[in-house]
C-alpha cells in the first residue's frame, strides 16, 4: 500500500515491517506491516485476542516484558529499528497508557506525574513544575484537581486516575502516545471527557488507540486499521473502513456480524 | 425456637450439634492461650515494674529462711536480648529484603520457586540445630582462637538465621502482591526496573514489608534454644570500660530472656522462680506488642489498598 498516498500530509513517524509477535511457542501477531502517521490518531480495532495489544506493546517494547515473549520483524521509529536499541530510552519517546488506570499507589497527584521525570533525573523544581503543569492541562485534569494536588493519586475518581495516567505518561514528552483501550474501564461521561482529550492530543503528539469500540475509532481516529487473528487485515482512513472496507472481513466485523 | 421431628428438624438439629462443636473446638483451642496470660498475669504482674525490667540481677535466696531476699532486675537479660534482636536485624532484614526482591522481581520461574521452597525448609529447621550449626561453624572457621567461644555476634548470628527465611518469604510475597500494572506503568515511562522496584514496588509494598521484617524479629525475640550454644548466659550487664571498643564489648557471653527464664525457673532458689515469673510476663507483653504492631500495619495498609 501507497502510505504517502493515503497519510497524505502526514509524514510517517513509525513503520512495523513484518512485525511478528510470540508467547512461547504461541504467534500473537503474524507478519504485520503497518505505517503510523505522524500527529494524528491511528485506532487498532478487532475482536478480542487478535493481537491489537499486543501490536502496540510491541511499538514500545512493552511485548518483551513477559517472560517467554519474543518479537521478530523491524519497527522504525524515525527512520531507525527500535529493536535494536535499549528500551528504555525507546520507552521514553513512546508512552504507554493501559486499560486499566494505574496510579502509583503511595504517591500523590503531583508525585504521579513528576514520577516519570524525577526517576529519570530531573531534580530542578521549576521544570517540575511546569511540566506537572502543563501535562495536567493537557490531560484536561487541572481545573479538578489544582486544589489537592497532594492528595493521594488513589483518591480520584476511574476517569480521573485514567486522566491523571495520561497526564503522567506526557509529562516525560514522548513522542507518540500508544493507548490500550484506554475507555473500556470507564464510563460513558468519563469515556467522552477522554475522547475528547484525544482529539486535542493530536495537535501536537502521535497517537495509536486500540480499542473494541467501533465507535469509538470512528469517533477519534482519522485512520483505523482492523487486526483478526493476528493478522492485519485491512487499514485505511477511518470513514473508508467503516463506510466502504475494501475486504469482506472488515465488513462483517463493522456490521457486528461476528466479534 | 420450636423444632419439628420431621427431616427438616433433623437437619436444623444436626446444624447446631456441628455449630456447637465447631465453637467447642475453638474454646479448646483458645484455653492454652488464656491460662498462659492469666497465669503469667497473676505470677508476674505483681513483681513487674521499672525498676525489676531495668534492675540488676541479685544473688539467690530464700525467702522462706533468709531476711531480705530480694528478687532484683532481669536488666541484663532485657539488655542481651534487645542487643542481639537489634544485631540480628542488622543482618537478617536488608539480606532478607533483598532476597525477596530477587525473588519476586528478577528470578521469576523455576530458580525462584526452588528457592522459596529451599527458605521454607530452612524455617522449618529446629532452631536448636541453628544455634549447633553457628556454634560448630565458629568453630570450624577458627572463631574461638580470636574471639570468645560464646559471645553476642554468636548469638545475634543464630537468631539472624532463624530471621531470614521469614524476612525473604514475607518480602517476596509483598512484592508479589504489588499489582504488574505499576511496573509496567514505570516501564512505559523509560523507568529502569531497578529504580523502578527501589522507588515505586518498594514502597508500594511497604507496609508489608515491615510486618514481615517485625514478625520475624517476634519469631527470633522469642526463641531461646539458639541462644544456648551461641550467647550462652551471664548475669551481668554488657561490660564496656571506657577506651574499650563497644564491638569488643560483644565479645562476651550475655544473657537473654528465653535462657534466663529457663535457668530460674528451674531454680531451687524462690527469688529466682519468682523473677522467672515477672521475666515470663515481660517476655509474652514485647512479642505480643512487636506481633500486634506488625498485624496493625498489615490492616492499616489492606485497608488503604481496599479504599
Amino acid at each position: 500500500m501507497d502510505y504517502q498516498q493515503l497519510f497524505g500530509l502526514h509524514p510517517t513517524k513509525m513503520r512495523a515491517i513484518d512485525v511478528s509477535a510470540f508467547y512461547g511457542s504461541k504467534i500473537a501477531i503474524d507478519s504485520v506491516t503497518l505505517d503510523i502517521p505522524e500527529k494524528t490518531v491511528t485506532a487498532i480495532i478487532g475482536p478480542s485476542g487478535c493481537g491489537k495489544s499486543t501490536f502496540i506493546r510491541c511499538l514500545n517494547r512493552m511485548h518483551e516484558v513477559v517472560p517467554r515473549a519474543r518479537v521478530s520483524g523491524k519497527i522504525l521509529l524515525d527512520g531507525e529499528d527500535i529493536l535494536v536499541q535499549d528500551p528504555v530510552q525507546i520507552r521514553r519517546r513512546v508512552g504507554m497508557v493501559f486499560q486499566r488506570a494505574n496510579p502509583f499507589p503511595t504517591m500523590s497527584i503531583y508525585d504521579n506525574v513528576a514520577a516519570g521525570l524525577r526517576l529519570n533525573g530531573v531534580r530542578d523544581q521549576k521544570i517540575l513544575d511546569e511540566r506537572v503543569l502543563r501535562s495536567l492541562k493537557q490531560a484536561a485534569l487541572w481545573d479538578e484537581v489544582k486544589d489537592e494536588l497532594n492528595s493521594p493519586g488513589m483518591r480520584l475518581s476511574g476517569g480521573q486516575q485514567q486522566r491523571l495516567c495520561i497526564a503522567r505518561a506526557l509529562a516525560v514528552e514522548p513522542e507518540v502516545l500508544l493507548m490500550d483501550e484506554p475507555c473500556s474501564a470507564l464510563d460513558p461521561i468519563a469515556t467522552a471527557k477522554i475522547e475528547d482529550l484525544i482529539y486535542d492530543l493530536k495537535k501536537s503528539y502521535t497517537l495509536v488507540v486500540v480499542t473494541h469500540n467501533m465507535q469509538q475509532a470512528a469517533r477519534v481516529a482519522e485512520f483505523t486499521a482492523f487486526m483478526y487473528l493476528g493478522k492485519l487485515v485491512e487499514y485505511d482512513r477511518t470513514q473508508k473502513i467503516f463506510e466502504n472496507p475494501a475486504e469482506k472481513l472488515t465488513e462483517n466485523y463493522i456490521t457486528g456480524r461476528f466479534g | 425456637m420450636k423444632i419439628h421431628w420431621n427431616r427438616d428438624g433433623r437437619r436444623h438439629l444436626i446444624n447446631y450439634a456441628m455449630s456447637g462443636a465447631a465453637l467447642a473446638c475453638v474454646i479448646i483451642a483458645l484455653i492454652p492461650l488464656g491460662s498462659i496470660l492469666w497465669t503469667v498475669i497473676q505470677k508476674g504482674g505483681p513483681i513487674l515494674n521499672y525498676g525489676f525490667i531495668t534492675g540488676a540481677e541479685v544473688a539467690p535466696c530464700n525467702a522462706n529462711s533468709q531476711l531480705n531476699c530480694q528478687i532484683g532486675g532481669i536488666g541484663p537479660a532485657v539488655e542481651g536480648t534487645f542487643v542481639m534482636l537489634g544485631l540480628a536485624s542488622l543482618i537478617a532484614i536488608p539480606v532478607g529484603i533483598g532476597a525477596g526482591i530477587f525473588l519476586a522481581e528478577y528470578g521469576r520461574g523455576r530458580v525462584s520457586r526452588t528457592i522459596s521452597f529451599l527458605m521454607d525448609v530452612m524455617s522449618g529447621v529446629p532452631s536448636i540445630v541453628v544455634g549447633l550449626f553457628v556454634f560448630t561453624a565458629l568453630f570450624y572457621y577458627d572463631i574461638p582462637n580470636r574471639l570468645h567461644i560464646y559471645n553476642a555476634y554468636a548469638g545475634a548470628l543464630a537468631l539472624a538465621v532463624i530471621m531470614l527465611p521469614i524476612v525473604t518469604r514475607t518480602a517476596e510475597e509483598a512484592l508479589r502482591t504489588v499489582p504488574n500494572g505499576i511496573r509496567e506503568a514505570a516501564w512505559a515511562l523509560g523507568i529502569p526496573h531497578h529504580r523502578a522496584v527501589r522507588k515505586i514496588v518498594l514502597r508500594s509494598a511497604g507496609g508489608s514489608l515491615i510486618t514481615g521484617a517485625l514478625l520475624a524479629v517476634a519469631r527470633a525475640g522469642g526463641e531461646t534454644a539458639p541462644l544456648l550454644f551461641t550467647a550462652a548466659w551471664s548475669p551481668f550487664f554488657i561490660n564496656c570500660p571506657p577506651g574499650q571498643s563497644a564491638l569488643s564489648c560483644l565479645d562476651n557471653p550475655v544473657g537473654a530472656l528465653g535462657p534466663l527464664i529457663w535457668i530460674w525457673g528451674t531454680s531451687p532458689y524462690s527469688n529466682e522462680i519468682s523473677g522467672a515469673w515477672g521475666a515470663a510476663l515481660f517476655f509474652v507483653l514485647i512479642m505480643l506488642a512487636i506481633s500486634v504492631t506488625a498485624r496493625i500495619i498489615l490492616y492499616r495498609r489492606n485497608q488503604r489498598v481496599g479504599g
